[in-house]
């Protein structure tokens, strides 16, 4: 299944019209060590580009924000009691799941590629 | 903004493949392979660090009559040769111009130990209250590397000609490492069993890489913020700066007040009267960790603001110190952080958060 990343280093896997997202290695590289995860509540509904989440590293503490608009179908909680998960496989581990409301929102995210030439201009 | 400075270490950073920051002028590693590992080998091996960018300061001459005894709060007269002390530089209203460390080095020389950021300020201070002496900053000289954990010891010990078990706490030896002179003080800012390293910018490289083959674990700034929090020591910027005295500070016992030093007045003027802010430590009890300006709520009111936060993984809970208002400050009454995100509950804790086991 085709994968996009947005400005913002979330990753979007889209399945039907339910997106998982992570955070991009890149990004979880960059926080270090993660030690806590806030998840979106079940139900949430958010905006493209809303803060739906929030992540701390020992460094550290950044937004999570969705790159697409939906309602939050589905929350990791393996996360709260491990979020060094993100720490040992980023691009697997999906933080929240979103009912999508526009499945063209997709379409605007950057593919692997793009996404490669957008962080090294970082 | 002008071109950060790099140590002699810079391009060993680099082959490490160091996360550079830029902190107080300097581009310095904050991690390596990560703060929690770096972390854990200080706390259970020996951890090295680069921390050359602080300044290094020698005074000769006669230490009554130069003028500076009255500099610092630390008694420079009374101290031993061979011991060293922490203590302040301060402004006439008692405000934190720098921490450091006065280095005893002989009957009439000292060396002070201060931090990267204030070491222009401090310099032309301190110098500016002399009478007479030769007042030197040797910081471009100067690397610094500081090996800490409970392998230190046995790490260090083979690269010095002493037996490194006749060093006593905040003791250092004039010495050589690898034929060029050096100071090993067996000081610290993790808690640690640890020596600071003070060796020439030559010599730096060989001693860094030799002490990793031995087995130390680089480790850089984000591991030293964490380590040094987990013991409650004050960061100079952040629990300490002008505008606050050592005794707002909640770091007052330092101070002694049998000797003259600048600032005094402004000091004895708080202790009879009460100072307005004093520092609080605590911990959140959970995996939130207070950051560096959130605000400090007390009774549906803000009474004051944290100075330092993070996780530590050693109690594996927020830790943090705050600076609060004194007269809004109730100690019997609970406590909240707040920011944009909403508020985390904080439980005072003495310090330090860390007690290492016996």
């Amino acid at each position: 299944m085709a994968k996009r990343y947005s400005n913002e280093h979330e990753w979007v896997i889209l399945d039907g019209e339910v997106a998982s997202i992570g955070l991009s290695a890149y990004a979880v590289e960059q926080l270090g060590d993660i030690t806590f995860v806030e998840l979106p509540e079940i139900g949430a509904e958010a905006d493209k580009d809303d803060s739906i989440a929030f992540i701390e590293s020992v460094k550290a503490a950044s937004d999570i924000y969705t790159p697409l608009g939906g309602e939050v179908v589905e929350a990791n909680e393996e996360l709260e009691d491990k979020p060094e998960l993100l720490n040992e496989a980023a691009e697997n581990t999906w933080i929240f799941k979103l009912k999508v409301i526009d499945v063209a929102e997709f379409e605007t995210l950057m593919d692997e590629a793009a996404y490669k030439a957008y962080i090294a201009t970082l | 903004m002008s071109e950060l400075k790099r140590t002699a270490l810079f391009d060993r950073h680099e082959k490490l493949g160091a996360k550079n920051i830029g902190f107080c002028g300097w581009e310095m590693p904050v991690q390596y392979e990560g703060i929690l590992k770096e972390h854990e080998a200080c706390r259970n091996g020996a951890a090295i660090f680069d921390t050359s960018h602080m300044g290094e300061f020698f005074f000769e001459g006669n230490l009554l009559f130069s003028g500076i005894n009255d500099t610092t709060t630390v008694d420079v007269l009374q101290l031993p040769i061979g011991k060293c002390k922490y203590g302040f530089l301060l402004n006439k209203n008692g405000g934190v111009i720098d921490d450091l460390i006065i280095y005893k080095v002989g009957e009439e020389r000292l060396m002070f130990v201060v931090n990267a950021s204030r070491i222009d300020i401090d310099f032309k201070t301190i110098n500016d209250q002399l009478h007479n002496g030769i007042f030197t900053d040797a910081s471009d000289q100067t690397s610094k590397l500081d090996i800490q954990g409970p392998k230190a010891k046995e790490f260090l010990q083979e690269f010095v000609p002493f037996d490194l078990n006749e060093l006593g706490f905040f003791s250092f030896a004039e010495s050589e490492i690898m034929g060029s002179f050096a100071l090993v003080s067996r000081t610290g800012y993790t808690g640690e069993l640890g020596y600071e390293l003070y060796v020439d910018n030559k010599i730096a490289p060989q001693l860094w890489d030799k002490l990793i083959e031995r087995g130390a674990v680089p480790a850089g700034l984000g591991a030293r913020d964490v380590l040094r929090l987990e013991m409650g020591y004050s960061l100079y910027g952040q629990e300490l700066d002008e505008k606050t005295t050592p005794i707002e500070a909640s770091v007052g016992f330092f101070v002694k007040y049998d000797k003259h030093f600048t600032g005094k007045d402004a000091l004895l003027k708080q202790k009879k009267e009460g100072a307005p802010r004093k520092s609080i430590s605590f911990k959140t009890n959970s995996k939130r960790a207070p950051r560096h300006g959130m605000e400090i709520w007390q009774n549906n009111q803000k009474i004051g603001v944290v100075t330092s936060g993070t996780f530590s993984p050693c109690i594996s809970s927020g830790i943090g110190i705050g600076s609060v208002d004194a007269k809004l400050y109730n100690k019997d009454e609970s406590l909240e952080l707040k920011n944009t995100r909403g508020s985390i509950p904080i439980y005072l804790e003495k310090l330090p958060f860390y007690k290492k086991e016996k």
